[in-house]
């Protein structure tokens, strides 16, 4: 049956408090962090961006598990940072482990949701025998306007799945998305910085399309949330996915594992997929995940996981890779004016 | 650097693609296509370095060029890779935490980029093994 063959999460060792971003704007630090969740955020080193995260995720799904990189057929990348505008981040990542060149590859942008909507791809591809093995990857190095509300939160990360059919740690059972044309949040083509609606974003972005795609994943599956042992949702914020369970009939223990964002930040594309691979780096066969994305734009991905045996048996090596927990360790902490020299902010003379 | 000569270069630039003799054993990197020691009993095949190895010596680097990634300072070493070969590459920590005989292994990032619309130059460099 389709399912996660291995997976592989890189977080950048950097961080800055939100504290520290709210002492430069005048405001206050506590209460920012308090109103969200969130306590500090990843930033990208100097010479990193979403292929080298991407390409970091992947690598670290393949020390897991040995796959021949060349029987990966497909190579898919969400980004909404990917560093070219033509040129695909995919071709790098595929050419970095290995995988090249009998391959199809492509980037995916969709807000905070392109890395899930590249793991439904491979399903497809995997289910249809088109390809044995498929690598979805979630990456983004996200931008927040200096002073804008989502400078407190856009982090640096990213989680790679290999989609395959043989002996998988997790079976996909079924997925189901819910999208609609929604204006709560858009980037133009070159502008440095997104724009969003605001307050605008939470219901009838968030809220209506997380519980819209997870009502049709339960009705579909005829489960209740109870049915679960563990529930990860899209995390702009910590408040968001919080409210989110809570309204759906989620406990907090059940979403516990994969609420990762109150010491990474939102990470964008990685968010979810980041948030998974913190759940299955504690999770024992048997155990079952609810799954929930959100884009902007708008839309959101549900999926329906069991683990399974083969995630404790010799053919994959949890430890071989850092877990989630492990990449939040030891960070670096940066003040405001070397955060800013890592985010490229600060305009150079030519 | 040209757009040709970054391309041609991937395979070693992105993955420490060399060479070795399968006569001697020895290992090339950058890759030879002829072995010196066995001359034309040399047999020269591809070989994926495993990317650890340790430092033989360093230097701090306090201004790069303008197209690299990290403007400095930042540590730039020579590292003997596991399999013999030696090689020059930049390594990610603190300058004051670099030491000869450190062991490093190899990671994928930004080495430099060709300009505001030019290529981006992605390859290896080393971080501490911890
Ligand atoms: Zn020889």
């Amino acid at each position: 049956m389709v399912g996660i063959i291995t997976y592989g999460v890189y977080i950048p060792r950097y961080r800055i408090k939100v504290e520290e971003i709210a002492r430069v704007w005048g405001a206050n630090g506590s209460e920012i962090s308090a109103g969200l969740g969130v306590f500090e955020k990843s930033v990208p080193d100097l010479d990193e961006d979403a292929a080298t995260i991407a390409v970091e995720a992947a690598r670290n799904a393949l020390l897991r598990r040995t796959i021949d990189p060349e029987q990966i057929g497909a190579v898919y990348v969400g980004s909404e940072s990917h560093p070219y505008a033509v040129k695909p981040t995919a071709c790098t990542v595929g050419e970095a482990i290995g995988a090249t060149p009998n391959m199809t590859a492509a980037d995916y942008e969709f807000a905070c949701k392109a890395g899930t909507a590249a793991i439904q791809t491979c399903m497809g591809l995997v289910k249809s025998n088109m390809v044995k093995y498929g690598l979805a990857i979630g990456s983004d190095v996200s931008q927040g306007a200096p002073s804008d509300a989502l400078e407190y939160t856009a982090a640096a990360g990213g989680a790679a799945y290999i989609i395959g059919n043989d002996d998988p740690i997790a079976t996909l059972n079924h997925t189901c998305s819910f999208t609609t044309d929604t204006p709560d949040f858009w980037r133009r083509e070159g502008q440095d910085y997104p724009r969003h609606g605001g307050r605008f974003t939470g219901d009838p972005g968030y809220f209506k399309h997380v519980k819209g795609a997870s009502n049709l994943m339960l009705e579909q599956m005829k489960k209740t949330p109870k049915d679960y042992t563990y529930a990860v949702f899209h995390q702009p914020n910590a408040k968001f996915p919080q409210k989110v369970a809570k309204d759906l009939g989620f406990t907090a223990d059940q979403i516990k594992p994969g609420l990762v964002v109150p010491r990474l930040g939102n990470t964008y594309s990685g968010a979810s997929p980041v948030g998974l691979a913190a759940t299955l780096d504690i999770a024992k066969p048997g155990d079952t995940i609810f799954v929930c994305s959100f884009g902007s734009g708008a839309g959101s991905d549900a999926f329906d996981i069991t683990v399974t045996d083969a995630i404790l048996s010799d053919t994959f090596r949890r430890g071989a890779a850092p877990s989630v927990e492990k990449l939040l360790q030891n960070p670096i902490y940066l003040d405001y004016a070397k955060y800013a020299k890592h985010k490229g902010k600060l305009v150079m003379q030519a | 650097m040209s757009v040709a000569r970054f391309w041609r270069k991937i395979p070693q630039r992105y993955n420490l693609i060399g060479t070795k003799c399968e006569t001697c054993g020895q290992h090339f990197f950058p890759p030879r296509t002829f072995c010196p020691d066995c001359r034309r009993t040399g047999k020269i095949v591809d070989h994926k370095f495993a990317g650890t190895g340790t430092i033989v010596t360093y230097t701090v680097i306090q201004t790069a060029p303008d197209q690299f990634a990290s403007p400095g300072p930042y540590v730039l070493a020579i590292i003997k890779l596991d399999e013999g070969p030696q090689m020059t590459s930049q390594i990610i920590c603190d300058p004051k935490d670099a030491k000869i005989g450190m062991r490093v292994r190899g990671v994928f990032r930004k080495i430099a980029t060709d300009g505001e619309s030019g290529i981006i130059h992605y390859g290896t460099k080393f971080v501490p093994v911890e």
